[in-house]
């Protein structure tokens, strides 16, 4: 294996190790999601007409449970190698910076999507899924895993100590996740609530995941895939620029 | 080509007490195949000199090459050469020493390297941790698998950053021997210790650090022969169980029940002596021996002998 692939290799291997926590915990809260949310809700909730609430829930709760552990691998990795010092094992290598963020990147997309298909098989259980248009499923689930990925990266080496990576996680990805249209659709928000909605990136990973299963979403799946599409090269970029400059690794 | 060239380095630290220059023009080269000593006290810089030869850090100023690679715009090369054991005990929790060195030499591109892996095994005595996890292992242990890591890629530079610091006598001993046969092999050695006796038997040519007003600054720079042929006087060695006087406890190196007095000529040892048989000081074991690098290191640090100390190219 070349370095980059090897740095990949390990970081799988990281999170497979304790995949009771970092893989079967978070199935098991989204399962725990659909089976209260879905049991309340059923019969007093009416998204779309032909669709029942609690498979309405299952793209949401597949796609809210790829970014959040998509984040947090990436970040939590990163977080825990600096402050144990095992970073350094990476630091002396001639590994470029576009090698650890591949390998960061694209082992955080595998985290958050083989949770992201336990919940699925998982909610299997519940509601008979659809599959409108599958492509469209196949590239939010990997798009929104490398965003959120790639956003873990950036704060993981932003963070000194877990104190500030968790006010990162807890009031901004988290809110921004719950906030995006996972158990509602966006159209019965009052129109402040909606336009605030539209200002949230995360809505359109999920609204666009959700049009591969239904055919049917709150905005077009081409202005979604537009706007996380350019999300992510954006913080892409911001993410190899501190990597080739050492922030906060190499001083 | 010099296998390690420091040209001019300069590194300062932003903190939040505002800017913090750790070293100040540091220039020196180490020759290929050299066992090459890098002394001086805590914050002289000598791990921050490490730090941006292994690029863990970057210099403010001045410039590091390995075998002719800048440190910074060729670093993927100079790198490759480069087998760093970091002076922090760090392990990564989540492998055992045989995933930990494989995955080592993954990042340098090796492949199917379980002969060189079981070769360093055995010559760091880890042979039966292999599959122990890095958890479960003792400090002394912890270290070894650090010196694997380093070795995995095979480098031609090794840069130990104070590999003997805590560590017991016996690992010590296995990780000279180890390391010595490298260097009789061909690998260049780079050594920071705090340990000056380790340094004066292994070393063939040191370069002292010193903090200076404006950071770190090589003091000293020579062979080790030089250096103690260099040092002025002889010392006085001695055990006592009695509290010197006050004028000979100013002078005095103590550790434990040993004494040692430094003195600059014959006139003095007897000077010395009165002084003890004057205080009653009860001594045993009493000899007048040849400064040893301890003694050098001294002289370099208070500033005593810089006239005879040997500079290389650094002028004070």
């Amino acid at each position: 294996m070349t370095g980059w692939q090897t740095l990949f290799y390990k970081e799988i291997l990281r999170f497979w190790k304790v995949s009771f926590q970092t893989v079967a915990a978070p199935v098991l809260t989204a399962v725990l999601y659909l089976l209260i949310f879905g049991h309340v809700l059923e019969d007093h909730v009416k998204v779309y007409d032909r669709i029942g609430y609690t498979a309405f829930l299952v793209p949401g709760l597949v796609m809210m449970s790829i970014l959040q552990n998509a984040f947090a691998n990436s970040s939590s990795s990163l977080i825990q190698s600096k402050i144990m010092g095992s970073l350094v094992f990476v630091l002396l290598t001639p590994l470029s910076h576009w090698g650890w963020f591949v390998a960061y990147v694209g082992s955080s997309i595998v985290r958050g999507l083989a949770v992201g298909l336990g919940v699925f098989v998982v909610t299997l259980a519940f509601a008979r899924p659809e599959f409108a248009a599958p492509l469209w499923i196949v590239v939010f689930a990997l798009l929104g895993a490398a965003l959120l990925a790639t956003l873990g990266l950036i704060a993981g080496l932003w963070a000194d100590k877990f104190d500030q990576m968790a006010a990162f996680q807890n009031f901004v990805i988290v809110p921004m996740t719950f906030l995006s249209g996972v158990f509602y659709s966006i159209q019965s928000l009052p129109p402040f609530w909606q336009t605030v909605s539209h200002l949230n990136p995360f809505f359109y990973m999920i609204d666009g995941f959700r049009y591969g299963f239904f055919g049917q979403s709150d905005t077009s799946p081409w202005l979604s895939l537009a706007i996380v599409g350019f999300a992510w090269l954006a913080v892409s970029a911001l993410a190899v620029h501190l990597l080739r400059t050492g922030y906060k690794i190499r001083n | 080509m010099p296998a390690v060239s420091f040209q001019s380095v300069s590194k300062t630290f932003h903190t939040a007490k505002g800017p913090f220059q750790a070293l100040d023009g540091v220039s020196l080269d180490i020759e290929e195949g050299e066992f090459f000593g890098l002394l001086g006290p805590n914050g002289a810089g000598k791990t921050t000199l490490i730090s941006i030869l292994a690029g863990l850090a970057r210099a403010t100023g001045g410039r590091v090459l390995v075998q002719g690679s800048d440190v910074q715009s060729d670093y993927a090369a100079a790198r490759r050469k480069l087998g760093v054991v970091p002076q922090e005990l760090v392990f990564d929790p989540f492998f055992n020493v045989r995933e930990a060195l494989r995955i080592q030499s993954g990042y340098f591109g090796v492949k199917n390297n379980d002969a060189w892996i079981d070769e360093l095994l055995e010559n760091l005595g880890l042979a039966d941790k292999a599959t122990s996890n890095m958890r479960q292992l003792s400090g002394g242990m912890k270290r070894r698998v650090l010196v694997a890591q380093a070795l995995v890629h095979k480098p031609p530079i090794i840069v130990l950053d104070e590999p003997t610091a805590g560590v017991d006598v016996e690992l010590r001993q296995t990780l000279w021997q180890f390391v010595a046969r490298l260097n009789k092999q061909g690998h260049t050695v780079l050594l920071t210790t705090h340990y000056l006796e380790e340094a004066e038997a292994l070393c063939n040519r040191i370069a002292m650090l010193k903090r200076g007003s404006s950071g770190g600054q090589v003091v000293a720079l020579a062979t080790t022969s030089e250096l103690l042929q260099a040092a002025s006087g002889s010392v006085l060695q001695f055990k006592t169980d009695v509290a010197l006087p006050p004028a000979l406890a100013v002078l005095a190196r103590v550790t434990g029940r040993i004494v040692q007095l430094p003195a600059q000529d014959a006139a003095e040892i007897e000077s010395h002596l009165a002084a003890l048989r004057v205080a009653g000081v009860d001594v045993h074991d009493l000899e007048i021996r040849r400064p040893d690098l301890e003694d050098v290191f001294l002289q370099v640090m208070s500033g005593t002998s810089a006239s005879n100390i040997p500079l290389g190219e650094v002028a004070l």
